[in-house]
């Protein structure tokens, strides 16, 4: 399954990654429009760890074999047609079980929005994820590692 | 002189009408492939007309422009890298400079010239096997008659074993050669090089155009070099000082002129080949130089131009905000090689296609009919002197 | 405005070629007939022909063919002839009044032979000091030029239609078995009778239908060698390109041509190794001696004749046989005008050289 994978040794840590995360899965698509109207902001599902000079984004693995799926309590963590794990918020009740199984701390609370949990989707409707796209130097690709 | 406008402005170049079809690249063959190397007054053939001369080792350059010697530590691994990748690509070659190789970059070698400059850094013998062919820099056009000087902050732990020099020391490079202090040496040195590879590499010597130029061309032809290169005066780099930079040299145009002139006087003019350097801006620049005389061309600002240089002039400082001419790590990623390549690969492949359309525009479907094909030129604002150098008549003569 | 000489005039042609390769000689009516027929290709300021084979009783001599401006460039040309030559035969060349040949130089021609010690003190081969002798009468006598200078061969050209050209040099009174012809459409109106073609080099003619566009690059490659191009003529060129191949570097016909004419790379790239080989380095080495832009020529020399088109084909050529003799031509018209049924008629293909070679010097 493709996945979405940062090259440290080209990040410099603009976290671009993240603003371009936010406005993807905004109402209005729009940058400005997304940061300065929009209520509630949607949270970026990608997260630049930095300790110069490395740097890099982390964003939800999608593993294989899924500690937030197993620990999900309502069944709202699961696993889409594509392989990406997703998680159902109708079905998330805000228990933040998966936040404490996850072993790369990418999911995140949300709390402007009903207490579901947020993470990253790998964009399902953009041809590949908003922050791949937005990489001004390609520290983030997009591929199948097997 | 660097406010002086560019010579090449001053020569349009003609093309084709009625008597003489203009050819179409996009439906016609156009040749631009380059052999450089030192070539045989003849080829021998025996009785059943089969090639009997064997041909010294030659170059081959897919489009004739090659990247100019920009070494690992005044630039940074990764444009480095760009320009071995692209250079590998486009089947063309780039120049470490008298930086030595980076080991991650031995895999390029194939399309690598290793320079040896007055400093020898990180020359050795796998350095120079490595290599497609070997070049000596006598004189650069951006500091003619002055060395190099990397500055301590820049030699970190990659450059240090690169070089082959004790961290954080600067690395600085005479002026002279101390092993050339005439012709007679430099022969010594070509022949050196060439015993230390076997005879299977061509050797170029680089020289700044100067005044005397045409002279120390044939005598540098004379002394075994395969190829000479010529830079010009208004060779880049951000880290030349003003005074030399602003001063010291002569136009391109007039340097290659003159030395392919010289050279046919004395009839080895097709025995050696010449590359022209410093202040090709654009296609058309080169294919004047060509018109001119050159062989090929190198480029080096231009390329770095490509890659993402703003010509912010501060290469000295080490800070370079695009992570060219830097080893800061912080600044280094910046230029992420696989950007870097294609943007290269782009820049060459454009200018492939515009040196196609002016050829065919003047009825050449090959790049060697335009060496030194002056009757191509006109001259337009120049001194009848200036002309009679160039070779070139009037506009409208 | 410049007299040729002096400045490179663009032209277009026609170009006609007749050989009888069993040595067979035939007058000169077939070219003239030939080369008339392309009338439209020409424009009545240039037109010639050589022929080879019309001089048997002086078949060891050099004929120089001449045309000076005036008395004083003869006297001071046969000064220079006299000194370095032993002349057997001198006198003008027989001419008819043809009302529409106006200007005609003086035509003189001489048959010679190189003195014994003008030889041995400069140390050249025959051939080798004509062409040197040749090379400085055009260059340093002011209104003298050497029309031809080659054994048993001569051309003959001026200002005019081809055929008005062949009538004032009676070329019908002339039997040869090699001949060429030319019939030129310069771009402006220089009138030197000197201008015209064929160009030639000791028994090489060259009649040329096209521009170089390498011509710069031509020029600075033959200088190398010694050949000044004093003529700013393309064919002078292609003259001096053969004769440094073939004669010079004795390098066999076809590779002469396949350095003037070589192959694409990508055709390179697909021949078989022994070849890549081959045309790699003849293009590697004499890539300035390769000729671009449009053309197509026929050389003639003593033992045969070749015909070339550019690399692309941008001029027309037709080749054609019957029994011995080889016709080649701008236009197949020309070609069936004089050999209504020829056994085998063909367009050669860009590059590839057309060579009649004479039986004797086959065997």
């Amino acid at each position: 399954m493709k996945r979405v994978y940062a090259l440290e040794e080209y990040c410099v840590g603009c976290r671009l990654c993240e603003i371009n995360c936010t406005v993807a899965h905004s109402e209005s698509k729009d940058i400005i429009w997304a940061f300065k109207v929009e209520e509630p902001r949607p949270l970026p599902g990608i997260l630049v760890e930095e300790v110069k000079p490395i740097s890099f984004g982390l964003q939800c693995r999608h593993c294989d074999d899924a500690e937030c799926i197993k620990s999900c309590i309502t069944g709202a963590m699961h696993r889409d047609e594509r392989g990406a794990v997703v998680c159902n918020a109708d079905k998330c009740v805000g228990c933040w079980t998966c936040i404490m199984a996850c072993p790369y701390g990418t999911i995140k609370r949300n709390e402007d929005k009903g207490n579901v949990v947020s993470k990253c989707d790998l964009c399902p409707d953009l041809p590949q994820p908003a922050c791949v796209s937005n990489c001004p130097n390609e520290a983030l690709i997009y591929v199948d590692r097997g | 002189m660097r406010q002086l406008p560019a010579l090449c402005h001053f020569l349009p170049y003609t093309c084709s009408q009625v008597t003489n079809p203009s050819i179409d690249p996009l439906r016609e063959p156009m040749e631009l492939k380059t052999y450089l190397g030192r070539k045989p007054d003849k080829l021998e053939f025996d009785e059943n007309g089969r090639l009997v001369t064997k041909l010294t080792p030659q170059l081959v350059l897919n489009v004739p422009i090659m990247f100019s010697a920009m070494s690992f530590g005044s630039i940074s691994l990764n444009a480095c890298e760009s320009l071995a990748r692209a250079a590998t690509q486009l089947g063309i070659y780039y120049n470490t400079g008298e930086g030595g190789l980076h080991s991650s970059l031995y895999r390029y070698g194939k399309n690598t010239i290793a320079q040896v400059a007055s400093g020898r850094f990180g020359v050795h013998a796998d350095y120079l096997n490595a290599a497609a062919a070997l070049e000596i820099k006598i004189g650069q056009g951006a500091k003619p008659g002055i060395g190099g000087h990397l500055p301590g902050e820049k030699v970190r732990a990659e450059v240090s074993a690169t070089r082959m020099i004790p961290e954080g020391s600067d690395a600085i490079s005479p002026a002279p050669h101390h092993d050339i202090y005439s012709i007679e040496d430099l022969r010594q040195l070509i022949y050196a090089l060439k015993e230390a590879t076997n005879y299977a590499k061509p050797v170029i010597v680089k020289i700044a155009a100067v005044h005397n130029v045409a002279a120390i061309a044939s005598g540098i032809a004379r002394a075994g070099a395969d190829i000479i290169a010529i830079d010009g005066f208004r060779g880049g780099t951000g880290a030349a000082p003003l005074r030399i930079r602003d001063n010291v040299g002569i136009p391109i145009e007039m340097a290659i002129a003159a030395v392919d002139t010289r050279l046919k006087e004395e009839g080895i003019r097709h025995q050696v080949s010449v590359v022209a350097a410093g202040s090709m801006r654009n296609s058309a620049d080169i294919i004047k130089a060509i018109a001119l005389g050159a062989d090929a061309v190198y480029i080096a600002t231009s390329a770095l131009i490509a890659i993402g240089c703003h010509m912010c002039q501060k290469c000295n400082t080490g800070k370079c905000n695009w992570g060219i001419a830097t080893q800061d790590p912080q600044l280094v990623k910046r230029l992420n090689p696989n950007i870097g390549a294609r943007r290269l690969v782009n820049l060459i492949t454009a200018w492939e296609h515009e040196i196609k359309e002016m050829l065919g525009g003047m009825g050449i479907n090959s790049i060697e009919s335009l060496r030194g094909n002056r009757e191509m030129l006109r001259g337009v604002g120049l001194t009848q002197k200036e002309m009679d150098i160039l070779g070139i008549k009037a506009a409208g003569e | 405005m410049l007299r040729e000489k002096y400045e490179r005039v663009p032209s277009g042609c026609a170009v006609s070629g007749i050989m009888d390769r069993s040595g067979r000689r035939f007058s000169g009516n077939d070219i003239i007939q030939s080369i008339a027929l392309m009338r439209e290709r020409s424009n009545g300021l240039g037109g010639g022909f050589a022929a080879y084979g019309i001089y048997p009783e002086y078949k060891d001599h050099y004929a120089f063919h001449m045309f000076y401006d005036d008395e004083q460039a003869r006297e001071i040309s046969e000064r220079f002839l006299n000194e370095h030559f032993n002349i057997a035969e001198a006198g003008p060349i027989p001419t008819k009044k043809v009302s529409s040949i106006k200007n005609e130089p003086i035509i003189w021609r001489y048959f010679a032979l190189p003195k014994e010690e003008k030889l041995t003190s400069s140390g050249l081969l025959p051939d080798e000091f004509v062409a040197q002798c040749v090379i400085n009468l055009n260059k340093k006598i002011d209104g003298a030029f050497v029309v031809s200078s080659g054994k048993n061969m001569g051309a003959f050209k001026g200002v005019g239609y081809p055929e008005d050209i062949g009538e004032f040099y009676r070329l019908y009174e002339y039997e040869g078995y090699t001949w060429t012809a030319h019939g030129r459409f310069p771009t402006n109106t220089p009138g030197w009778w000197g201008g015209a073609h064929p160009f030639t080099l000791l028994d090489l003619s060259v009649v040329h239908n096209g521009e170089l566009s390498s011509y710069g690059t031509n020029r600075r490659y033959l200088n190398e060698f010694g050949y000044e191009c004093t003529m700013q003529t393309d064919t002078e060129v292609v003259a001096y390109l053969l004769d440094l191949f073939t004669r010079r570097q004795g390098m066999p016909l076809e590779m002469a041509c396949k350095i003037m004419a070589p192959p694409m790379w990508d055709e390179i790239e697909r021949m078989p190794d022994d070849d890549k080989a081959l045309y790699t380095a003849l293009r590697t080495v004499y890539g300035k001696a390769l000729m671009n832009g449009p053309f197509s020529i026929i050389v003639a020399f003593s033992n045969g004749m070749v015909a070339l088109n550019d690399r692309i084909k941008l001029r027309p050529l037709v080749a054609a046989e019957k029994g011995d003799v080889l016709y080649v031509s701008s236009e197949e018209s020309a070609i069936i005008e004089i050999c209504p049924q020829p056994d085998k008629i063909w367009a050669p293909r860009a590059g590839e050289p057309v060579i009649g070679m004479l039986e004797e010097v086959k065997a």
